[in-house]
């Protein structure tokens, strides 16, 4: 059985920034010329004038963001991830990181799924990045519901926010009662074999993956881990201890992202076997979603095909068939 | 350049009193770079004058509540001048001015670029440049969303004006009509190395005279224009740019790197460097100052 289709996660927040700012007066939202796009559209036809459109030029954009923060407002940023983070990271590093500004930049279309845009949309090194930013918090939500949870507790954290978003339709994981916890690994299934951590709407994927492996007798046991920094020591330990063997699973670059924090944190705490699942280090292209995930091996079924090939191999298995 | 004369408004006393701020800022300046054997001198010698006009008299600001929600809040996106900002700061009371000598010191407040995160009064951390007035166009937008009335002011380098940031900020701050935004540009006509002029010692000016001017108007900005090294001409520009009308407003001030001492003034080599004993003697004496006095 596989998990059910959720709300793609720009529409939740777009619908989300609207409710947080009824009960929140401090939420603005800054947008570089994609609210009809991030669904930020939502929080413009509610709240015009707190809605301030900032045109294609995100560097401006981010500062101006900055700026807001530091006069009491809580900016959240609408646009791409390329041009929520790579384009302006020097003015994040230096006026919104170093100054610890309270700015929340919910970056839309991370990962693959660009509606077809191709390599300069498809960001997978946006965890790696924004997690070597002292003072950044890199959260990567899993579904509607997490997603919803991870936005109201931004509002509680004062200092950035990154957070993981994604343009299309993915998995509903959680239940409504789901309770988000900063910093915290959510174990997802209970599992003997080998333990599979995984992030964001992979996690859904990595779940179904688990129930193809339980039919061929691998008992998986599957953590999610939302909040990619601070990182989750104990619980990543404990994962890890668990089934003495790891599996990262990420829709992102194995270079410096989930793979690359819990290989970090393993072999400082608690030396462990690591195989990294995710994009190698190679540039990506268009294709529909599901071809997207077949070519870059993040299918539930890819993901329990590589995973059997491991159980079985001494070595590293790098190839997606 | 449009010097004329002090308005009425404005005493020929409150006018000394501030070119003789100025004048300290500049010998502070001065004598921390001897001191600690490094900083940027060229730069905030340019731009002393405004800083003493800001800090000494236009910006409403209470140095023994530096977090006062009402102050009008600066910005100096051309945060390698840090030690002209000091200066000022400490002449207007915020600390005491011998904390200059802790300049880059290890644990010092006073990085060689501000750190708001270290120093009380430091309303935006800087030093890559260019991002100054987005941050600054934040404050005037927070401003106006929240209901109040203090006023932004941000001192950018005209070197810096390449940097695409800048107008990117110039191109959105007229469509919210803030004009409680007022950028200054200290046109001192040099940057660190520039373009090579006729000769090898020539450096080209990082922008025409005149150019600063009617980029900004072009953007939609109130431009003005004034001699940046003439406290009265500074004091009536600046009064003149905090008065309202719906736009932001640009103050291009005509400066001369190294201003107000003799063999700096218009030397690019000027915009790092420390002087040696003999030029310190001779910097003192052009700022009246004699030497081993207090600052």
């Amino acid at each position: 059985m596989t998990l059910p289709e959720g709300k793609p996660l720009r529409l939740v927040f777009g619908e989300t920034v609207t409710e947080l700012a009824a009960r929140d007066p401090r939420i603005v939202v800054l947008d570089g010329d994609l609210g009809s796009s991030t669904q930020a559209r939502i929080f413009e036809d509610a709240y015009p004038d707190r809605f301030y459109q900032m045109g294609i030029a995100e560097q401006n954009m981010l500062g101006v963001a900055a700026g807001m923060a530091k006069v009491g407002l809580v900016p959240f940023i609408s646009t791409f991830v390329a041009f929520a983070l790579h384009r302006p990271l020097d003015q994040i590093r230096v006026l919104i990181a170093q100054t610890g500004a309270n700015v929340k930049i919910t970056a839309g279309y991370c990962g693959l799924f660009t509606g077809k845009a191709g390599k300069t949309h498809q960001i997978v090194d946006d965890i790696s990045v924004a997690r070597a930013m002292p003072g950044m918090v890199v959260i990567s939500p899993a579904d509607e519901v997490e997603t919803k949870q991870v936005m109201a507790w931004s509002l509680e954290y004062d200092g950035p926010v990154f957070i993981r978003l994604v343009r299309d339709v993915t998995q509903r994981l959680f239940e409504p009662g789901h309770k988000f916890k900063f910093g915290q690994v959510k174990v997802v299934r209970e599992g003997r074999d080998i333990t599979l951590i995984s992030t964001g709407t992979q996690t859904p994927r990595v779940v179904d993956a688990a129930d193809i492996l339980a039919a061929a007798g691998i008992d998986a046991h599957v953590v999610h881990m939302p909040t990619i920094k601070p990182i989750d020591v104990a619980g990543v330990v404990a994962a890890a201890e668990r089934t003495g063997r790891v599996v990262t699973i990420e829709e992102h670059t194995v270079i410096g992202g989930l793979g690359g924090a819990v290989a970090e944190t393993l072999s400082e705490h608690r030396p462990t076997r690591v195989d990294r699942i995710g994009l190698q280090d190679h540039y990506t292209e268009a294709a529909t979603d599901a071809e997207l995930l077949d070519m870059y091996c993040l299918s539930a079924e890819r993901v329990a095909q590589r995973v059997q090939k491991l159980l079985a191999s001494a070595g590293p298995v790098t190839s997606c068939e | 350049m449009t010097s004329e004369a002090a308005t009425s408004a404005v005493s020929a006393e409150e006018i000394a009193r501030l070119e003789d701020m100025a004048r300290r800022i500049r010998v502070a300046v001065v004598r921390t770079v001897k001191d600690r054997k490094v900083g940027h001198v060229g730069g905030p010698l340019s731009a002393a004058d405004v800083l003493a006009a800001l800090y000494g008299r236009i910006m409403r600001i209470r140095p023994d509540e530096p977090d006062w929600p009402d102050r009008d809040r600066f910005i100096l996106s051309k945060g390698h001048s840090s030690l002209g900002q000091y200066g000022a700061m400490a002449l207007a009371g915020y600390f005491d001015l011998d904390e200059l000598f802790s300049f880059n010191k290890k644990g010092s407040r006073l990085q060689g670029h501000p750190d708001m995160n270290k120093l009380p009064g430091i309303d935006m951390s800087t030093g890559s440049l260019g991002m100054g007035l987005s941050a600054g166009l934040g404050f005037a937008l927070g401003a106006r969303h929240l209901g109040q009335d203090f006023r932004t002011f941000v001192l950018m380098g005209d070197g810096e004006c390449q940097e695409g940031q800048i107008w990117e900020a110039a191109h959105v701050a007229p469509r919210y009509g803030v004009d409680n935004l007022i950028g200054i540009v200290d046109h001192n006509r040099f940057q660190q190395f520039g373009w090579r002029g006729e000769t090898a010692g020539h450096r080209l000016p990082p922008q025409e005279s005149g150019d600063l001017v009617a980029r900004f108007k072009a953007f939609g900005w109130r431009t003005l224009e004034m001699d940046g090294n003439d406290m009265a001409d500074v004091v009536r520009v600046l009064e003149e740019a905090v008065q309202p009308t719906g736009l932001p407003t640009a103050v291009i001030s005509n400066t001369l790197k190294g201003y107000g001492v003799s063999f700096m003034a218009g030397n690019y080599q000027w915009h790092m460097g420390v002087p040696t004993d003999e030029e310190f003697a001779t910097a003192m004496a052009d700022l009246g100052e004699s030497e081993g006095g207090a600052a």
